[in-house]
This record gives C-alpha cells, structure tokens and sequence, in this order.
C-alpha cells in the first residue's frame, strides 16, 4: 500500500525509469516507500503479538490442554508448508536482485514461483483445516468431546486463519507489483522500489510462520 | 499538475487550494492535503454534534433525580446505548482523528515546507477508511450497542446487541488512524525543507511526530483484540469469555495498551498547538524549546508502560498494581515540564489576548486540572474509593474535552486565516468562548465533586441528595454546548460570507506556514523555502 505513491503515474515515464512524483525527488520518494514500508510491517508484526502475547496467558492457564491439543495438528503438513515458505523467501530475495539488474523476466520467474509456493501453502492448510472439521475440531461443526482443546484451537485458528490472508494479500501484492510491471520492462537499476517492497511484505509473512510453526506444532 | 497556479490566475481572483477546481468530485477525490482537511473536519463534526446530542439527552435525563424525560430514556438500557453512543463517537469518530487527522493534514507539510504528506493518495484512503469505518458505526447504531465505548468482556462477548458490527467498524477506524500516522511519520522524516534541520522543528510537528508513533504502535493492539472479540462471538475463541476457559482481564490489558496511549494521541497534538500559539501573542520565543521536544518524546514513551492504571479494581496482582502506579506518577514530570515552559513563555511577554490566546491559555488551566486530579487517580488506595465515580468521568473530560477539544478549537481559530482566508469577528468568537469555557467547568466541577460524594459513573438515576450538583453540571452542559455551536457557527458563517479577507501573515508569526498566501496555492509555497534559523525567534531579531 505504501508503494502506491511510488509506482504512481508510472504510465508517463519510459521503460525502467522511475515514475514522476510531483512533490518529491526520486531518491527522497525511494526512502519514503521504504520507511512507509517498514512502519507497515511493524503494525503487522504488533497486530500478531496480540495473539502470540494471548497465547503464552492461554498456554499457562490450560497447559495441559494445549499440549495435548497440540499433538492432534498434523506435523509433517505443518512442517512441508514450513520448507515451501522458506524456499517461497529465497525466490523472492532472488526477485530483488533480478529487478536490480534490469532482469525483468527473471523478477517473472522468481516471483512466479513465490506465488505458486504460497498457492501450495494454502492447499496444504486447506487439506489440514478440512481433516480437523471432519474430526469436528472446527467452529461450527465443533464436537463436545473435543470441548477442552477450544482455547488451544480457537488461537489456533485465529493466528493461522489470519496468517493465510496475509499470504494472499501476499500473493496478490507480488502478482499486481511485481510480475505485471516487469512483463512490461518496468525494472531497472534505476527503479525497481515496488519489487523490493513487495518482497519485504512477503518475508513478513515468512517471518510470521517461522514463530507459529514451532509455537502450535512443535511446543504447543 | 498544477502548472504553476498563482501565475495562471487570470483577472483579481487569485487561484488557491480553495478554488483551482471545482465541483463535488474535484473535493472527494483530492489528493491534496488541504483538501483532506476539510473532507475530515467536516466528517468529524458530524459526530461531535451527534456525541454532543447524546450527552445532552444524558444530562437531561440527569437534571432531576427519577425520570425526567422518560419519553426519550425509557430504561436504564436506553440510558446505556446513549453513554454508548456519546463514548464511540466522540472517542473513535471525533475526538481521535481530530487533532492529528484535520489540523495534523493541514499543517505538517505547511509548517515544514513540503508541497504534500509523503504519500497523498495513502492519505485520502486512509479518509474514505474512516467513511467507512463511520458507516459500518452508524448501521451497528440499529440495534444499538450497549457496552460503554470499552467493549469489557465478558458483556461483549455475550450481549445480542450489535457489538461485532461496532468493534469491526472501530478496527476500520483504526486502520485509518494507523495509516494517518505512518503517513505524517514518513513525511516529517522524508520532506523537511532545505535547513529545516530536527531541533528547528515547530513543537507542533514533534508533537504530531510524537502523536504518529504512538497511533502506529499502539492501534494495531487493539484491532486485534477487536478482532479477537469477534471471533469470540463467531466461534467462542475462548479467549476473553471466561466461561470457554478465557480471561476477561487479558481483554482489558490488550484494550488499555492501546486506549491508554490513545489519550496522548488525542491530547499530545493539542500540546503541539498551544506551544505554537503562546509564542505568537505573547512576542517572546518558546521557553525551553528542547525540553519541550524532549518532554512531547517521553509522554509518548512513557504513555505505553502505564496502561492498567485503569484497571487497579479489576483483580491484578498488587505487584503490579503499585508497578503501575508508580509509572503513572512519572508521567506527571514531562506534563509538568511542558505546563512551566508553557508559563514562562507568557511571563514578561507582550501578551495580546486574541481568541486563539484565550483558547491556548484556557487550555494550560484546565489542563493543569486534568494532571493533578489525574494523580488522585493514579494513588492505589484513593483509586480503589474513586474509580467508577463521576470523580473519573470529571478527569477524563478535563483532559479530553478540557485538553483535546479546547486544543482544536484554539487550533482551528489560530490558523483560520490560513485556512479559508477570512478573518473571523475576534468579538463574537471571544463571547462563544467565554460560553463554553464557563459552561465547560460548570459541568464538570460539580462532577468532581459528585464523585467524592460517591455518585457512581453509568447509572441514569440517583437518589435526591445528590440532585443540586446535578442540575448545576445540567446547566453548564448546556451552555457548554450552546458555546460551541455559537463557535462553530461563526466559523462556518466567517468562512461563506465572511468579507475580510486574511493576510499572509496576519499575527506576525515566524512560522513557515505564514510565508504563503492565504489561502495557499495548491502546491501549498511558490518556491521551497529554505529554513535559516530556529523557531519562534520573537523579539530575538527585529521581527517583532
């Protein structure tokens, strides 16, 4: 969102030149995008302390509960989706370093495969979220057995639920920033702020996995 | 895009914010800072005089003890939805973006010589978000909420009254806000003028500085925990509704570590413009200038390790409860340091009473009430007897109304000129203060007082002892809104069919803001300044 300013107008400027911004210079507009950026990302990783900050309360008021709830997430999926994200970053920092370049097809192919992993993540935590509603560890169809396990699961399904739209406002940020600028030759040295921006938004997501994986799967 | 303006301007009427285009849609769809302003002022009003209403039916019910107009507050749950409605509006529609968003959008790049906010289109979202945040408020209206505006659980979580719908529009509201901030961070790093260096800054724009950190740390806290509030009424997240296993003083904690630093966002930036209007009308430069600056930096630091202070009843340990009451106390050292700077720049100045002067100096006064009678509040054992009491209600509306409302009408009289490019009537807008500030202590020491007599906050009848103080604070609230509309109203007349119009620099002020037209070009200043020594240099040079 912040990058909006930095990719307006875009339409008036060739090839890999930065957009014209009307009230500030080039290198100025770079470092507001930049700074606008990383203030987002603190919001986000302050909107997720809520719940990792009302997991720990949870977690010491029923641990017991949690441990044992803990053991009925499906580990290996968990862990699978872990690898894709990770490896997701790595093609999305290689995506930078495309756009520095000037190597718009490479920002393609990079980001491509970013978003083809967090298609993937979501199928797999799709498959995992439809295993538990048919063991009726799901709200709405909630069986009473599993009533002990509800604080554990409602954190749950709260941190992931909101973990995954952050993965696909992810994806859409790398499809409309990244890949659909650079099938224009939109990146050059000289420009390439959305790119960096929108992989700066996907680590975040990354990052954001990389503390529930461990805190729901392996501690619980 | 703006093609040099003022230049262009063909015949007398010189082109301005105001008018290089018209129609609806060039306002609604402005990008311009300026414009914003208005698009937010205007909206913002809207709900003071809705909150204003509420208050108004509240204090009538209130003038007699039993029904006195039962015909409007039927039962204690109408009297509930009002409070309700009085607190959500005034809190998350009016008194929040208040400051920060319409005085805020207008001034930070005037004041630092920039031709917009960092990122102009981010700001008119950050507005329609408020729309609708507003919107989804008003339809949550329908089958009214009846919570307060804190949404404590376990009520919220259990009541058939539309809480989901209003906490999802107060997580709107507050994704506009975090926006508003990020925006003005960005830009007082980003866009400073040539020279315009940290410490030259105007304490306006430290203290919006101060403002924006504290809206983009402290916000996405609690629209979390909104969030978590509804997934607690969806699905039973059994996290705040203690019969699921969940803990209601968690959903207070998260609440407070955003509602109490929301205080600082409300008042911090009436701080900023009281620091710029002493200045002016008493000709002297800012006492203190860097303990100012530094006293703005650590109410907002200290503003975040002070939250459960409010909740000193609600069954946490006494550990923390003395924790925390000694943090409170410190927040009294900053506060005092601005209250003397503040003082002694009026001391041997060249005082001129102009409206905005009078509205400033009311300011340092009832301000100075909010702090002491906050320390009451922030002693363990005087708490645990005023808390609930109208002793609380008294102090919040010291500081919020006293500090945050007073501030933005100073702020909207100081740089009217700039604004609309009139000159209001100093006589009329002198009597509409003169109203509302009597009116406003009218009301609110008779609380005070209530309160140590043991008259409890929320209830909507009392019994006959307590009926005198009552009345009174029901008269002062009245004249405390008649003083108001009578402000607001010469403003708005002033700015239509006012015929005086303003010079650039009507007050002599040094401010940067000053040095462009009035009203200022679209592109706010004909060429950058470039920004040679510090602020407030009156009386230093030959200024004055």
């Amino acid at each position: 969102m912040s990058s909006n300013a930095a990719v307006a107008e875009h339409h008036h400027v060739g090839p890999g030149e930065p957009p014209h911004i009307h009230h500030m210079d080039t290198p100025t507009a770079y470092g507001a995008a930049k700074l606008g950026m990383w203030l987002f990302l603190a919001t986000e990783v302050l909107l997720f302390a809520v719940m990792f900050c009302s997991f720990a309360i949870m977690r010491y008021y029923h641990l017991a509960e949690f441990h044992d709830a803990s053991h009925h997430l499906n580990l290996p999926l968990g862990a699978l989706n872990t690898v894709i994200l990770l490896f997701s970053s790595y093609t999305a920092a290689v995506a930078v370093t495309k756009a520095q370049k000037g190597d718009n097809k490479g920002v393609i192919r990079n980001f491509g495969i970013s978003v083809l992993c967090g298609l993937a993540f979501l199928v797999i935590k799709s498959i995992e979220y439809t295993g538990k509603a048919h063991h009726g560890m799901f709200p709405v169809v909630w069986n009473e057995h599993f009533y002990e396990y509800k604080n554990f699961l409602g954190l749950y399904y709260c941190m992931t639920g909101l973990h995954a739209l952050h993965v696909i406002i992810g994806m859409v940020i790398m499809v409309i920033y990244g890949i659909l600028p650079a099938r224009q030759n939109r990146y050059s040295g000289r420009y390439y702020t959305p790119v960096e921006l929108s992989a700066l938004y996907w680590h975040l997501v990354d990052l954001i996995w990389i503390y529930l994986f461990p805190l729901l799967y392996l501690v619980g | 895009m703006a093609a040099h303006a003022s230049s262009s301007a063909a015949g007398h009427e010189e082109l301005n914010y105001l008018n290089w285009k018209t129609g609806i849609w060039s306002w609604l769809s402005s990008t311009d800072h300026k414009r914003i302003f208005f698009l937010y002022l205007s909206s913002i009003m809207v709900f003071f005089i809705l909150g204003g209403i509420a208050a108004l039916i509240m204090r009538t019910e209130l003038a007699t003890a039993g029904p006195t107009i039962p015909s409007i507050v039927k039962d204690s749950h109408t009297y509930n939805v009002f409070f309700t409605m009085h607190g959500v509006f005034m809190i998350f529609l009016f008194v929040v973006p208040g400051i920060p968003a319409t005085i805020g959008n207008f001034l930070i790049p005037l004041m630092i010589g920039a031709k917009d906010v960092a990122f102009p289109r981010l700001n008119l979202f950050s507005y329609y978000l408020y729309v609708i945040g507003a919107l989804i408020g008003g339809v949550a209206m329908l089958n009214p909420v009846d919570t307060g505006w804190t949404f404590y659980a376990p009520y919220s979580t259990t009541t058939s009254s539309n809480v989901s719908l209003m906490v999802f529009a107060a997580f709107v509201l507050g994704f506009s806000s975090i926006l508003t901030g990020l925006n003005f961070i960005v830009t007082i790093h980003q866009l400073r003028a040539p020279g315009l260096t940290w410490m030259r800054l105007p304490v306006f724009i430290w203290a919006s500085y101060a403002t924006a950190i504290i809206q983009t740390v402290a916000t996405p806290v609690v629209g979390m925990t909104l969030l978590l509030i509804i997934a607690e009424r969806a699905f039973g997240a059994g996290i705040f509704d203690p019969t699921k296993g969940g803990d209601p003083v968690l959903m207070e904690h998260l609440f407070w570590f955003y509602s109490h630093p929301v205080v600082y966002i409300m008042v911090l930036p009436a701080f900023g413009v009281v620091g710029e209007i002493l200045p002016v009308f008493s000709r002297k430069p800012l006492f203190g200038y860097k303990m100012v600056v530094i006293s703005s930096m650590a109410i907002a630091a200290v503003g975040f390790i002070v939250w459960a202070h409010h909740m000193f009843v609600a069954g946490i340990s006494d550990f923390s409860a003395k924790f925390f009451s000694v943090v409170t106390f410190l927040v009294a050292i900053p506060t005092a340091i601005k209250v003397f700077n503040w003082v002694s720049t009026m001391y041997k100045g060249s005082i001129s009473f102009k409206t905005p002067m009078l509205y400033a100096m009311g300011f340092v006064f009832l301000f100075m009430v909010a702090g002491t009678t906050g320390m009451y509040l922030a002693m363990l054992g005087v708490d645990v007897y005023y808390h609930d009491t109208y002793f609380v209600v008294a102090h919040f509306h010291y500081t919020i109304q006293g500090g945050a409302v007073i501030g933005l009408m100073a702020a909207l009289h100081m740089w009217f000129p700039k604004m609309s490019g009139k000159m209001y009537n100093e006589t009329v807008s002198k009597t509409a203060f003169a109203m509302l500030f009597i009116g406003f202590n009218l009301t609110f020491i008779p609380q005070f007082i209530l309160g140590m007599e043991g008259m409890p906050r929320r209830y909507y009848d009392y019994p006959v002892q307590y009926q005198t103080l009552h009345t009174i604070s029901t008269i002062g609230a009245y004249l405390n809104g008649f003083g108001y509309t009578f402000a607001l109203v010469n403003l708005l007349w002033t700015a239509k069919f006012g015929k005086v119009k303003a010079p650039r620099n009507p007050y002599n002020s040094t401010g940067l803001e000053w040095q462009t037209a009035s009203p200022p070009i679209h592109e706010n200043f004909e060429t950058i300044p470039v920004v040679t020594e510090d602020p407030y240099n009156y009386g230093v040079h030959k200024h004055a």
